[in-house]
C-alpha cells in the first residue's frame, strides 16, 4: 500500500450537509428507470450520508459517486467513479452514478479535454474513496474497542476478529460525523478488483431507451425555443434586417437582435426554424472575405519565411543543410476541418433578475461560467451551470459561444430558452481545426540524417509547447523548428488532438518516404533514431520516454507480423505520442474489386493502468475510425468567407463500410493512468498514407486523400 | 397549424403543428420522445431514424401532414422492457461512446432484422451506411447486430 497524505483539495472532503434529501430523489428516479439492475442491488436507502463530495453513502448499504467531469463520449462518467470505488472497496453493483454539478471548491479541473480527465483525476478520486474508507473502518474499530489495524474490508462491509462485521451502510451516520484522516492508504495495483475489470457504461440503459440525457432533450416548465441568425460568412455584419414574414409565421413569438445576429424566439423548435429562414437580412462586408486557395498561398509563403525565434535549436540546421550531400524536402498540407458532433451546439439558459441557471453540454463550465459573468456583469457565484451529456464534443464544446449566445437571449427576452443549432448553423459557426502546412527538410550526409528542420505555418495559432521537443528531437546533431502564424478572421479551435492530429501525418509520411529513400525498413530506420537519442543524444528536453515508445513500437511489430511481405497485404507503419499516451499503428491495405482498402489496423499502446478494458477499446477503435475518416474525406473549404460544405450532404465523414477491422493490444503497465479519448487518432493517418504508398509507391501530401489521389476508387 | 390524429408506439396523439412540421419535432416538441434524435436535418446522417409501418425512415424530413393512418415506433417504443435483442446486444457489447447516434442506428439496425434475419455483413454495411456515427463506434454497431441476429 502506499500511504499518502490528504493535501490535495482538502475542502472537497468537507462534509458537506448531514443528508441530501436531493441526492436520494435523483438516486430514486435512476433506479426506476433501471429494473433490470434492481433486484441485485442493496434497497433504497430512507436515508443518505455525504462522506465527502465525491460520495454519499445510503443506510442500506447503496453508494452514490459523483463523477465530477464532463462526460462527452470518453466514458469517464463509468470510468472516474470506478476508481473511488475501487478504493472504497465496495461491490461495484452497489453503486450508483451521478454527474456531480460545477463546484470548483470541491472538484479540480472539471473540463473534458486534452485526454486528461483521468490522467489529472488519478489521485484525488483514489483519495476520495480511500479517505471514506478509511473514516467507514476507523468508526467500525471506535465501535469494537479495537485498532482499525485488525479490520478489513470487502464488498463495503468491515470485518473484525471473532467473526465481528458491519456493512457500510451500518456505519456511514458515524462515519459523516469524522474529522477527515491526515493519510490514508491507497491500495496496490496489484490488488484492484474494479479497476482493470470491464464494466458497462453506466447511462446504458437511458442511451438504449431514449431517456433525455443530452442537452438537446433538455426542457423545463416555461421554455421557449431560439433560432440564431448569424453572419453568414466570416468578414461581414448585420446592417439591417426585416422580420415581417418571421414574425407572421405562427408559433413564433418574438425576435430580437443582439450584436450581429437575430434570434428567433418560437413555441417549439420547427416554427423557430422557419422563422430563422424567413428573416430577409442585409450583410455588409467589414473584413476580409477569405478563402480557400488565399490561406493556401499565404501559408506556403510562410514556410519560406525565415523565423527569429526557433522552438526548439539543437546545433545549426543551416549549416548542417549546406554542409549536407543531398536534401530531403517535403511539404505537407491540411484543410480547416468542422467538429461535427453528432448533437449540434445548444445551451438552455434562464436568465431573470433573481438567478442565472444554464444547462448543457460543455467542455468547460468553469471556463464558460466566468465569461457568462462577464457578459451578463454578474457574479461568478449567481451562475449556475448544470452539465449534460454530450453528443460528441472533439474541442467544439470547449468554446462556450452557444452559452453565451443562451445567456445573450434569455437576459434580453426575459424567457428561459433553449437555443438550438441547425446542422447549417453548426458548420458556418465553428471554431474549426485551423488550416496548416508543415515543410519538413532532412540534411543527409554519408547515409545519415546530419540536420533536421521542421517548419510550420498555421491559421491562427503554433503547435504546443512542448510538441518541438518530439521525436525525432535528440536524435540529429543539427535540429531546428519554426512556427508560424497566419491570422485569420475565421475562428478557430482545439479539434481531437489539436496539431497533433495532422502533424503527426506528416512526420510519420515524412519519415516512411526518407527510411525508403535512404533504402532503409520504416521500423529499422526509427529505431535508430531512438538509439541515437538513447546513447548519444543531442540537446534537452526532449519530450518522450525512449523506453515507453519504443516498447509500443515493437508491439504492434511483432502483432502485425511487420516485414513478412504477405502476397496482397500492403502495410504502413505509423508511431506517435500525444496527450501523456505512446501509440504505434500498422494499417494493412488490401485489393477488392480493383480499389485498394484498408482492410486492418493493429493498434499498440501505452497508456499506463487501463481502468475500464471495455471502454478503452472503444476509444481506441474509434480515435482510430475517425483518423481515418478524417484524413481520407475531410474536405472543408472557404469561399469569399463562407464554409462551402456546411451539411452532410457535401461534407463526407466516414462510414460502417469503411471501417478496417481493428486489432489493440494494450501494454501491461502499473504506471499511473494517462488518457484515451485523443492519442490513437494521430498515427492513424500516416499509417493508412503508408500503407497506400506501399501498394502503389504514390506519396500523398494533401489532406484529404480522397481529394487529391485518384487510386481510392 | 393544423390538427392531426397520430398513433406513436400504439397511442394515440393529438397534436396541433404546422402541416410541414417534419416528424421529429412533433415527437421531441410536442410529445417530449427525445430519443429520437436531430443531426442534419436532411437525411444523411441518420440519427432521427424511426419505423413508419416497420420500414425505417428518416424522421428528420418527413412531414407530419404526409402521415395519415400510418404507426410510428421509436426507440422508446422499440421494445416494453428495453430488451429487443438489439438493445440487449448494445449491452453486451457496450457500444456507445457519446451515445447520440445510438438510438438512430438502433432502429435502422432493428428495421433490417425484421426484413432479413441473417444479414451479412456486407448486407450490414449496406443497411446502415446512412448511419453516421463521429465517435466511432463502427465495428461494436455490426458486432451487436450480428450477435442480436442470433437470437431474433
Amino acid at each position: 500500500m502506499t500511504l499518502i497524505k490528504t493535501k490535495y483539495k482538502r475542502r472537497s472532503f468537507l462534509k458537506v450537509s448531514a443528508a441530501a434529501s436531493g441526492g436520494m430523489i435523483l438516486g430514486f428516479n435512476w433506479l426506476a428507470g433501471c429494473k433490470a439492475d434492481i433486484e441485485v442491488m442493496k434497497a433504497i436507502p430512507s436515508e443518505w450520508f455525504d462522506i465527502n463530495a465525491f460520495l454519499k453513502i445510503g443506510d442500506t448499504g447503496l453508494v452514490t459517486i459523483f463523477s465530477p467531469n464532463p462526460e462527452i463520449g470518453q466514458n469517464i462518467k463509468t470510468s472516474m467513479p470506478m476508481i473511488v470505488a475501487e478504493e472504497l472497496d465496495v461491490n461495484w453493483k452497489d453503486v450508483l452514478v451521478e454527474q456531480a454539478g460545477l463546484n470548483t471548491e470541491w472538484y479540480k479541473r472539471q473540463v473534458a479535454g486534452g485526454s486528461q480527465s483521468i490522467r489529472q483525476g488519478w489521485e484525488s478520486l483514489r483519495m476520495a474513496g480511500a479517505t471514506a474508507r478509511k473514516m467507514l473502518v476507523d468508526t467500525a474499530a471506535e465501535e469494537w474497542g479495537i485498532d482499525p489495524g485488525e479490520c478489513s474490508v470487502s464488498d463495503g462491509v468491515v470485518n473484525g476478529p471473532e467473526g465481528k462485521s458491519m456493512g457500510y451502510g451500518e456505519l456511514a451516520a458515524k462515519a459523516a460525523l469524522r474529522d477527515i484522516p491526515e493519510e490514508v492508504e491507497l491500495k496496490d495495483p496489484a490488488d484492484f478488483k474494479i479497476i482493470g475489470n470491464s464494466k458497462k457504461n453506466v447511462d446504458m440503459d437511458g442511451i438504449l431507451t431514449g431517456r433525455p440525457l443530452f442537452g438537446m432533450d433538455y426542457t423545463r416548465e416555461g421554455m421557449i425555443h431560439a433560432v440564431v441568425l448569424r453572419p453568414p460568412a466570416f468578414g461581414m455584419e448585420l446592417e439591417s434586417y426585416n422580420d415581417n414574414d418571421t414574425k407572421n409565421i405562427s408559433g413564433v413569438l418574438d425576435v430580437i437582435q443582439f450584436g450581429n445576429k437575430i434570434a428567433v424566439l418560437a413555441e417549439n423548435t420547427w416554427s423557430a426554424m422557419k422563422g430563422q429562414k424567413a428573416l430577409k437580412a442585409e450583410w455588409k462586408v467589414s473584413g476580409e472575405l477569405e478563402n480557400t486557395a488565399l490561406h493556401d498561398s499565404r501559408l506556403l509563403e510562410l514556410l519560406d519565411k525565415k523565423s527569429e525565434t526557433p522552438r526548439r535549436e539543437d546545433g545549426d540546421v543551416f549549416k548542417g543543410l549546406e554542409e549536407a550531400d543531398e536534401i530531403f524536402e517535403r511539404t505537407y498540407e491540411a484543410p480547416f476541418l468542422p467538429h461535427s458532433c453528432m448533437e449540434p451546439m445548444n445551451f438552455f439558459a434562464d436568465v431573470t433578475d433573481d438567478k442565472a441557471e444554464f444547462v448543457g453540454p460543455i467542455q468547460t463550465p468553469e471556463w464558460t461560467r466566468s465569461r457568462i459573468a462577464e457578459l451578463l456583469q454578474r457574479e461568478v457565484a449567481d451562475i449556475k451551470i448544470d452539465m449534460t451529456r454530450m453528443g460528441g464534443g472533439f474541442g467544439r464544446r470547449l468554446y462556450g459561444d452557444f452559452a453565451l449566445e443562451a445567456a445573450e437571449i434569455s437576459s434580453i427576452s426575459g424567457k428561459p430558452i433553449k437555443l438550438s443549432f441547425s446542422r447549417e448553423d453548426d458548420m458556418l459557426a465553428g471554431t474549426y481545426r485551423p488550416a496548416s502546412k508543415y515543410r519538413f527538410k532532412a540534411g543527409l550526409k554519408a547515409g545519415k540524417i546530419n540536420a533536421y528542420h521542421l517548419v510550420e505555418a498555421c491559421v491562427n495559432g503554433q503547435m504546443f509547447d512542448p510538441m518541438p521537443n518530439n521525436y525525432p528531437a535528440g536524435a540529429i546533431p543539427n535540429f531546428r523548428v519554426d512556427s508560424h502564424t497566419l491570422e485569420s478572421n475565421i475562428t478557430t479551435g482545439a479539434w481531437r488532438a489539436p496539431y497533433a492530429n495532422f502533424l503527426a501525418y506528416a512526420e510519420q509520411a515524412f519519415l516512411d518516404e526518407l527510411a525508403q529513400h535512404l533504402g532503409k525498413d520504416p521500423v529499422d530506420f526509427r529505431m535508430e533514431l531512438f538509439d541515437i537519442a538513447r546513447n548519444n543524444p543531442t540537446g534537452e528536453n526532449l519530450n518522450y520516454d525512449i523506453d515507453k515508445y519504443v516498447g509500443v513500437i515493437n508491439l504492434a511489430k511483432e502483432k502485425s507480423n511487420w516485414g513478412q511481405n504477405l502476397p496482397g497485404v500492403f502495410q504502413g507503419f505509423s508511431a506517435y505520442y500525444s496527450h501523456n499516451t505512446y501509440v504505434a499503428e500498422v494499417a494493412e491495405v488490401v485489393v477488392e474489386n480493383d480499389v485498394p482498402v484498408i482492410k486492418k489496423i493493429y493498434c499498440a499502446i501505452d497508456c499506463g493502468i487501463v481502468i475500464n478494458p471495455v471502454a478503452a477499446l472503444n476509444q481506441v477503435e474509434g480515435g482510430i475510425i475517425d483518423g481515418i475518416g478524417h484524413a481520407m474525406y475531410g474536405n472543408f473549404e472557404f469561399e469569399n468567407g463562407q464554409a462551402k460544405q456546411q451539411n452532410f450532404n457535401t461534407y463526407r465523414l466516414i462510414r460502417m463500410n469503411e471501417a478496417p477491422e481493428i486489432e489493440t493490444y494494450f501494454v501491461e503497465s502499473q504506471n499511473d493512468p494517462t488518457g484515451l479519448g485523443e492519442p490513437t487518432l494521430p498515427p492513424a493517418g500516416g499509417a493508412i498514407a503508408n500503407a497506400f504508398a506501399a501498394f502503389s509507391g504514390k506519396r500523398f501530401y494533401k489532406q484529404p486523400f480522397m481529394k487529391y489521389e485518384n487510386i481510392l476508387g | 397549424m393544423a390538427n392531426y390524429s397520430i398513433k406513436v408506439n400504439g397511442e394515440i396523439h393529438e397534436v396541433s403543428v404546422h402541416p410541414d412540421t417534419p416528424l421529429i419535432w412533433v415527437l421531441r416538441d410536442n410529445l417530449g420522445l427525445v430519443g429520437t434524435k436531430y443531426g442534419c436535418g436532411v437525411t444523411e446522417c441518420g440519427t432521427c431514424t424511426v419505423h413508419i409501418d416497420g420500414i425505417a425512415m428518416r424522421s428528420c424530413t418527413y412531414p407530419i401532414s404526409n402521415l395519415g393512418s400510418q404507426t410510428v415506433t421509436t426507440i422508446e417504443g422499440l421494445s416494453k422492457n428495453a430488451d429487443h435483442p438489439l438493445q440487449e446486444a448494445w449491452r453486451e457489447y457496450d457500444v456507445p461512446q457519446c451515445g447520440y447516434c445510438q438510438s438512430g442506428q438502433i432502429m435502422s439496425a432493428a428495421a433490417l432484422l425484421s426484413e432479413n434475419k441473417k444479414p451479412t455483413d456486407r448486407e450490414i454495411d449496406q443497411a446502415m451506411r446512412g448511419n453516421i456515427c463521429r465517435c466511432g463506434t463502427y465495428l461494436r454497431v455490426k458486432k451487436a447486430i450480428k450477435h442480436a441476429s442470433k437470437s431474433i
